[in-house]
């Protein structure tokens, strides 16, 4: 049996905050904390963290479930195995730019070169958009636009063309970026929505698509031929995907080819 | 057919588990339906027990290797809203307390969810993250120090060691 007048260590204190306090040491730790307000302080913070925890992800369990959850579904699909691993694929994909949230937790240390990258074309992105005369340096209708950013981002850049997502070219800008002159295109849609592509030398390997959403925006990033181009604009997690697929066709100067894995088919298969 | 009546009626339970983990609903159920998958497919594993922690164990493993996979990969900083700190009101409430989640380490965070959304006792987390109980409770205390500093204003003096 534990002395009742012996001092209450902190693990006991996370013991009773979580009821798993022996009754006959649960009086001894309450009159520790009646005469110990620091103690008493710290207990009623960590109640008040449960109670937000739970505030906020309680009701999740009586949502109803989602019937790619359905278990006899599940059971019956032969595919169990290939759903798996076509899961853990999107789940990389969509979860880059989560992974953002996880990752700072996870590694405090100094930006790789492709967050510092996207970093600044985020920032470029919500700095211009805003604008409502000067969004743009230099308008479409002049020539010397993209002949001038190539030159000055060192390559061939394309301004790429998407009346088929009803966003037309406003024109770009020429930018400082992480590793050099960075080219901003700026476009706009049918209800004055605003998108930009950013691009600029990146000299890591070429990546796979990643996403990332907030509430207010999204963005789509890739790296080919150590050119990165981030895609920003409004949080629509289908919309974006499809005009960044877009945009790295005509980029390569390819065509939607069959049988590819595409930003297109990752985004359907997650809707299924 | 027992078994998979138990699995169903984790299922809520795991979403909830899944999506403070995640704090994303999308990618909580990609992991959700990756260990029902995996539930299923290994029934004959199952020797007993208690189905519910075993599929919290499931889970929990799948979210560790999906983060190291992730790790490995480039990763993005996130597009926040940097431009107003939280008001008052009932959402703010929710978002910091989504945003202390989100700077714990992955273990910590587990073991505080396991314990204080989940109800598990600290016997059952253990077995779920496979540690000793006194790793359990290590981590546990340290996730509700940082949450606490964050919460408090520290924002970003967090990762500080005791």
């Amino acid at each position: 049996m534990v002395d009742q007048n012996s001092p209450v260590t902190e693990d006991e204190l996370h013991v009773y905050v979580d009821g798993e306090l022996p009754a006959d040491r649960r009086q001894a730790v309450e009159t520790w904390l009646a005469n110990h307000p620091e103690d008493a302080a710290r207990v009623a913070a960590w109640r008040a963290q449960t109670e937000a925890i739970r505030a906020r992800y309680g009701a999740v369990a009586n949502e109803p479930v989602p019937s790619r959850l359905n278990i006899v579904r599940i059971t019956r699909s032969r595919r169990s195995w290939s759903a798996v691993a076509a899961a853990a694929v999107v789940v990389a994909f969509v979860a880059g730019g989560i992974a953002g949230w996880m990752a700072r937790g996870a590694s405090a240390a100094a930006p790789n070169p492709f967050e510092l990258f996207a970093g600044e074309a985020l920032a470029a992105h919500r700095l211009y958009i805003a604008e409502v005369r000067h969004p743009i340096e230099v308008t479409a209708a002049e020539n010397h636009l993209v002949p001038w950013l190539s030159r000055r981002v060192g390559t061939t850049l394309r301004a790429p063309e998407l009346p088929d997502f009803g966003l037309r070219l406003l024109g770009g800008r020429l930018l400082p970026g992480p590793n050099g002159p960075a080219a901003l295109f700026m476009y706009e849609g049918p209800s004055g929505e605003r998108f930009t592509l950013y691009a600029s030398k990146l000299p890591t390997p070429q990546t796979a698509f990643r996403y990332s959403v907030t509430d207010r925006f999204a963005a789509a990033y890739w790296v080919e031929s150590e050119i990165g181009y981030v895609l920003s604009g409004p949080p629509d997690r289908e919309r974006i995907g499809k005009i960044a697929q877009a945009i790295y066709e005509q980029m390569e100067q390819r065509a939607p080819a069959s049988g590819r894995t595409s930003v297109d088919q990752l985004m359907s298969r997650r809707g299924s | 057919m027992t078994f998979r009546h138990d699995i169903e009626a984790a299922i809520p339970a795991l979403r909830r588990y899944a999506r403070a983990l995640t704090r994303d609903a999308e990618t909580a159920d990609d992991l959700v339906q990756d260990t029902l998958v995996r539930a299923l497919r290994s029934e004959h594993l199952f020797h007993g027990g208690d189905v519910r922690s075993w599929l919290y164990t499931i889970l929990t493993n799948l979210n560790r290797n999906r983060l190291r996979s992730l790790a490995r990969r480039p990763t993005l900083t996130p597009i926040e809203d940097d431009d107003a700190p939280d008001a008052a009101g009932p959402e703010a409430g929710g978002r910091d307390i989504e945003r202390a989640l989100a700077l714990l380490v992955d273990e910590q965070r587990a073991a505080l969810l396991l314990v204080v959304l989940e109800g598990l006792t600290y016997r059952e987390v253990a077995e779920v993250q496979g540690v000793p109980i006194g790793t359990v409770m290590s981590r546990l205390a340290r996730a509700r120090v940082q949450i606490k500093a964050y919460l408090d204003g520290g924002r970003p003096a967090l990762r500080r060691i005791k």
